[in-house]
């Protein structure tokens, strides 16, 4: 099937007065029509950053210094600002992590919903505000003549939420990116955001880029899940392959810091450590100080990205195998397999 | 679809809510200073509209019979003054003058301060050069870079009008850069960026409308400044010429007789100072008003 979005070796930098700090370190992924990649990481490994790379809308400091992003057929790196907002809104847009600031408050909902459609597909007035009560029936929203003269404080979040939904998929685009899009809301009205979303995205054929560090999330909706690590992509696979048989220690160690219901004594597990800061010089793999199996290696060689089975990938050098399928890792690999096994 | 849940929690809120600027006017009514000045603002604006119906003289009739009449007049209830004009008439006809320089002022001040302020607010890039230059602005004492211009212009009441509103412009740009800084960091304008909106668009359809409370506030008081401001340019010769009834003017008129003719300097001092008074007082109830951080309640 032919790729929607196709990112490779995107690097992401910003200027500060420590000089140029990579904020997104040469990754490379790809989503196809009709599938929800999951972006997972700690707060700052830089997943927010590359969907505002995608979008093109970089704070003022930021530039994307290295590689490529195709949406279809369409190079995105490198255009002007003005090519740019021919495809936001319209061909690729974006959902915001707090539904309470993302609409503005001296405008009616229906003033905020016609604008992409006025932007984008040059309706009148009348028409626009007859697609936008279309809209909001489609995010479910009941009385949407009612809303249209609303004003958002008069919404709750969850309600705010479909709106934001509603004006991002208002043109139909073929890629949405959602940025943690349930993290501002309760758990119940999360459920029915990603089920929306969920049945949104079959309905138009969009593909999804699902950026947010709840695993509940992840299991809900991802079709295949990429964890990012400090700017980096340390593992890639589907949602079953990385749940069943994570390949990375910190998505072992992400997996293993998810409460379980119903264990009430339960210790809570944490990954040591914390992330590096961008300006940190890390040589080798840039988890190897947190890392309960690290080896001499890793401090010194950083690993390549390790096919694990046609979809999985992980950039670990647990994963080194000869050509006989035998871990070529040279301290004691028997030992390792046993770790991992656990 | 699961929307039930939030929908039945939208319907219990009331269905009609007032409108924001319903709810500000209410909150303006409640400081009863505000409503003095209100009253004040209105009589002027009703004495500069119907000015003609409301004298039986004209301001520029000189009846040489009766000058320097006393307040309480038979004919003349504010008296006449040197020339025999009557007060009251010439009182009016002022109003009328007052409000309309200081309208266009503050106007034409609005519109210079508020493109300055939007583009240095939004366009970090532009923002330290228009900054200086107001910096510039600012530097000046007022009523000096006014007399400084109508210097270079010459006396009239037109360059009084652009005088006043260059001098407006520096601190109208200052406040509207400000409140841009805060608003475009505001998520909704990324939400709106996401959407394909282009710079104008959201300059002036999506942050504009977020800077008016300050601006309101700002062209309230300015319009004090701009009354105040043409008086004493007045005074001093340099705007209205005689015999323009204009406050600032008739007070210098006056002033020559302040011993057997008092009325001619005290009554149009009395009418700045009650506009002067009555506009600071209405910005000072709009700003309490406006402010979001008052108790909604009050």
């Amino acid at each position: 099937m032919e790729q929607l979005l196709q990112v490779d070796n995107l690097v992401t930098q910003f200027r500060t007065a420590k000089g140029k700090l990579k904020a997104v370190r040469g990754i490379s992924f790809s989503v196809k029509a009709e599938e929800t990649l999951c972006i997972v990481g700690e707060s700052g490994c830089g997943k927010s950053i590359t969907s505002l790379s995608i979008m093109g809308l970089l704070p003022s400091n930021g530039e994307i210094s290295q590689g490529s992003i195709r949406l279809g057929n369409e190079e995105l790196v490198g255009k002007s600002d003005e090519r740019l907002r021919e495809f936001r809104g319209n061909k690729m847009s974006m959902i915001f992590q707090e539904p309470m600031t993302a609409l503005n408050p001296v405008f009616t909902i229906g003033f905020q919903l016609r604008e992409p459609l006025r932007i984008h597909k040059n309706m009148t007035k009348k028409e626009a505000t007859a697609k936008s009560i279309d809209i909001l029936t489609k995010v479910g929203i009941s009385s949407p003549e009612k809303m249209l003269n609303q004003y958002p404080h008069e919404l709750s979040g969850g309600m705010r939420q479909r709106v934001m939904i509603g004006m991002a998929l208002a043109c139909e685009p073929s890629l949405l990116i959602a940025d943690e899009p349930t993290t501002a809301l309760d758990v119940t009205i999360q459920a029915q955001i990603l089920d929306l979303i969920d049945t949104l995205k079959s309905e138009m054929g969009m593909g999804v880029v699902f950026v947010t560090h709840d695993m509940g999330v992840v299991a809900e909706v991802a079709d295949r899940v990429m964890v990012m690590y400090a700017g980096e992509v340390v593992e890639v696979g589907t949602v079953d392959e990385l749940f069943s048989n994570p390949g990375h220690p910190y998505t072992k160690g992400l997996l293993a810091a998810v409460p379980n219901v119903d264990d009430v004594d339960q210790d809570l597990s944490i990954i040591p450590g914390s992330m590096p800061s961008l300006d940190d010089q890390i040589t080798g793999c840039r988890f190897h100080s947190r890392c309960p199996y690290a080896m001499d290696v890793c401090k010194e060689k950083t690993p390549p990205s390790f096919k694990v089975s046609g979809t999985q990938e992980v950039k670990c050098w647990l994963q080194e195998v000869d050509n006989n399928g035998k871990s070529t890792t040279s301290s004691g690999s028997g030992e390792i397999k046993e770790i991992l096994s656990n | 679809m699961s929307a039930d849940i939030a929908l039945n929690e939208n319907k219990t809120k009331p269905p009609k809510k007032e409108k924001y600027y319903v709810q500000t006017i209410r909150r303006v009514l409640k400081n009863k200073l505000a409503v003095f000045g209100i009253i004040i603002i209105f009589i002027q604006v009703i004495l500069a509209i119907f000015a003609p119906l409301l004298v039986n003289y004209g301001p520029y009739v000189q009846d040489l019979s009766q000058t320097k009449l006393g307040i309480g007049a038979e004919g003349h209830f504010l008296g006449t003054d040197n020339y025999g004009r009557d007060m009251w008439s010439r009182l009016v006809y002022g109003a009328r003058i007052s409000l309309i320089v200081g309208l266009a002022a503050v106007g034409i001040g609005l519109i210079g301060g508020i493109a300055l302020g939007l583009i240095s607010g939004y366009y970090k890039k532009l923002d330290g050069i228009i900054m200086r230059i107001v910096d510039l602005l600012f530097a000046f004492p007022g009523i000096l870079l006014a007399m400084l211009i109508i210097a270079m212009l010459g006396t009239s009441l037109v360059n009084v009008v652009i005088a006043i509103s260059i001098w407006s412009i520096p601190g109208c740009a200052r406040i509207v850069r400000g409140s841009v800084l805060s608003v475009k960091k505001q998520e909704y304008i990324l939400a709106m960026k996401s959407v394909g909106a282009s710079d104008i668009r959201i300059i002036f359809k999506h942050i504009l409308p977020n800077c008016t409370a300050p601006i309101i506030v700002f062209a309230t008081m300015r319009m004090a400044t701009a009354i105040l401001s043409t008086a004493a340019l007045s005074f001093l010769g340099l705007g209205a010429q005689p015999p323009t009834p204009e406050w600032g003017a008739m007070i210098a008129a006056g002033q020559d007789f302040m011993w057997d003719a008092p009325h001619m300097s005290i009554i149009p001092g009395i009418a700045i100072m009650l506009t002067v008074f009555a506009f600071n007082v209405v910005g000072d109830g709009l700003r309490d008003a406006l402010d979001p951080n008052m108790n909604l309640d009050m």
